[in-house]
């Protein structure tokens, strides 16, 4: 029983640690007050219609909209494929070149902006929406390889070969076995890559243009400049989406899995 | 007879790894052919190149006189059963096997009337709705079965399509099987470890060894005649007794055994005089007698154990050439350790194998 106990209340203090940058700063957003700090005097939605009218902050977020789509796009185009290439066994030094795609995830940020941008600077696309999204499709290709493997790695390879046999070309195997069985996999890829780019900061103010403010980068520079809580509104704005985003992939799984 | 489907000098390499070597193999339409061995004997790796799955290193495969060895998987019109049963997970069973006919283009009403005949041949038709994952083992593979067959493909493939399922099922659908591919007139390969599954299912047996064909031809032949030891050994169980050939007469040789008696045996393998050779004894033609019977071999031998397995009464022997094993039917007398017996058996009842 105390044993029970102790477990139970060390869960407890660690799920506490994790979300409590997040009970710090999201009753904020509901504050009255010009300044970021408690006690919360009355609650309001002022920073809300701030985040939705203040030209700054409007365009931070269709950025963000645009520049995570698009990354999300390439990243999953481009992951899948990747994925799918490093199934073949024929292929040489599989495991070092499958290292080589998981590489971005523990490359220093600051160290892959700095390339980037010398790169992306060479091609003249600093400072523009395709230079972004190439920069957030680096860090992003990782989730989406190691999520679309782990699908594909569930799959019978004798179903594909069943499917050829019975007159399937190789494109019509793919389309009607490999995809839609990779498919829980692919889907979290892309949300992974959306929240990867949502959240990117470093690789952005290497690469990114004042055009190209996205909501984190928005919210880093205003801390700097104004501590207003309309930041606490974007966070509250980033926590939603992403969680909502989360609970489509979680029950579209289940639907999936229960269809079956 | 032209064969329908013809292996011609086939060689399979895995680097220098020799799978199937030099092999020659013919078979007819509507012909059931059982491909038998061990675990890595070249049999598998042969219905893979049948497939398309695999390519020959060198050798020609033809089907029907044409050459196949560069027409795709897609392309052969093959109906290939896996023991995996390897359904489509995210489709119905009605799915599953409308999708060959599907891939040939026929319309919605052709596809419903032969997916509803399909599934009725194998007893099925309630399940279209289902998911594979609801039902069991043997109605998914029966399913696998219908969707391999829906398509009325040249040639059906089985890959050990029933060694997932328990024993009294896989005999079930062993004899379902048969009764398809007499019905439907079907060419169907079939590989399996099973020798009992073999016997049982095929016009046609060729036993597999190392990547060579040790012997093919009926399950009668296969059993009562085999022509090496290996095939002696991998079908049944058999008496295998050393011995030195002293003199041969047409069909049938004399064999002298280090204990000095002899065997009188049909031979199989060709053997000449002072060859020393096996004789195989199938347990269950040997006789058991108290007193030196008419019979033309008359081995004598001492009784070592006795076991009642239901069906059969399990004798072991002791003789001073070799161990014996007899199996005797139900009805015969018990007999206790240390019984002197005489082992009898005609010349037609064993084999000379060259070694």
């Amino acid at each position: 029983m105390p044993m029970k106990f102790t477990k139970f209340a060390f869960a407890s203090l660690t799920i506490l640690f994790l979300v409590a940058p997040l009970i710090a700063i999201l009753p904020l957003a509901f504050t009255s007050s010009v300044i970021l700090t408690y006690p919360i005097p009355s609650w309001s939605l002022r920073w809300f219609e701030e985040l939705f009218t203040a030209d700054a902050w409007r365009r931070a977020i269709v950025n963000s909209f645009i520049i995570g789509t698009g990354t999300t796009l390439l990243a999953t185009v481009l992951g899948t494929a990747a994925s799918l290439g490093l199934r073949n066994r024929l292929i040489f030094f599989r495991g070092t070149i499958r290292t080589l795609f998981l590489l971005p995830m523990v490359v220093p940020a600051v160290v892959l902006g700095v390339g980037m941008q010398v790169l992306l600077g060479g091609f003249g696309l600093t400072n523009s929406y395709a230079g972004v999204i190439i920069a957030h499709t680096v860090v992003a290709v990782p989730f989406v390889v190691v999520s679309v493997s782990g699908a594909l790695a569930g799959i019978d390879r004798r179903v594909e070969l069943a499917a050829e046999s019975l007159g399937a070309s190789p494109i019509t195997v793919f389309r009607r076995v490999t995809l839609p069985l990779a498919m829980p996999g692919v889907l979290s890829g892309a949300v992974l890559a959306f929240a990867t780019s949502l959240d990117e900061v470093v690789l952005t103010l290497f690469v990114a243009g004042p055009n190209q403010r996205t909501l984190a980068r928005q919210m880093f520079s205003s801390i700097r400049e104004n501590i207003s809580p309309a930041i606490a509104a974007a966070a509250f704005l980033f926590i939603t989406v992403t969680v909502v985003i989360g609970l489509i992939v979680i029950l579209s799984n289940v639907m999936r899995a229960r269809r079956r | 007879m032209t064969d329908f489907i013809r292996f011609d000098r086939i060689n399979k390499f895995y680097g220098p790894l020799c799978v199937v070597e030099n092999l020659d193999l013919g078979i007819a339409k509507g012909e059931f052919v059982s491909l038998l061995g061990p675990s890595g004997s070249g049999k598998t790796t042969l219905l893979m190149m049948l497939a398309g799955f695999e390519r020959t290193t060198s050798g020609t495969i033809l089907l029907d006189g044409t050459a196949i060895n560069d027409v795709p998987t897609y392309k052969r019109d093959m109906g290939i059963v896996f023991q995996s049963y390897a359904l489509f997970p995210h489709m119905s069973v009605g799915e599953n096997v409308a999708f060959p006919l599907q891939m040939r283009g026929m319309g919605k009403t052709e596809i419903a009337e032969r997916v509803a005949k399909a599934l009725d041949m194998v007893q099925l038709s309630a399940y279209a709705e289902r998911r594979p994952s609801q039902l069991s083992g043997g109605q998914q593979q029966r399913v696998a079965l219908s969707r391999a067959l829906v398509f009325e493909p040249r040639v059906v493939l089985m890959d050990e399509p029933l060694g997932a399922l328990d024993k009294q099922l896989r005999e079930q659908m062993q004899l379902d099987i048969r009764d398809l591919h007499r019905r439907l007139g079907l060419t169907i390969v079939f590989v399996t470890h099973d020798q009992s599954e073999a016997l049982t299912m095929s016009d046609r047996v060729a036993v597999f060894n190392k990547g060579k064909i040790e012997q093919i031809g009926t399950p009668r032949q296969v059993y009562d005649e085999p022509a090496t030891r290996f095939v002696a050994e991998f079908i049944g169980e058999t008496n295998l007794v050393e011995g030195v050939v002293e003199s041969l007469q047409g069909q049938e040789a004399t064999v002298r055994l280090p204990s000095g008696a002899q065997i009188v045996s049909a031979v199989s393998a060709t053997v000449s005089a002072g060859q020393s050779v096996y004789v195989s004894i199938r347990p269950e033609r040997v006789d058991l007698t108290e007193i030196r019977g008419d019979q033309l071999n008359c081995l004598e031998a001492e009784v070592t154990d006795s076991v009642y397995q239901g069906d059969h009464l399990r004798v072991q022997l002791h003789n001073p050439s070799h161990p014996l094993i007899a199996k005797l039917g139900r009805r015969s007398r018990e007999f206790s350790p240390g019984t002197k017996v005489f082992a009898a058996f005609s010349s037609g009842d064993c084999r000379v194998i060259a070694p």
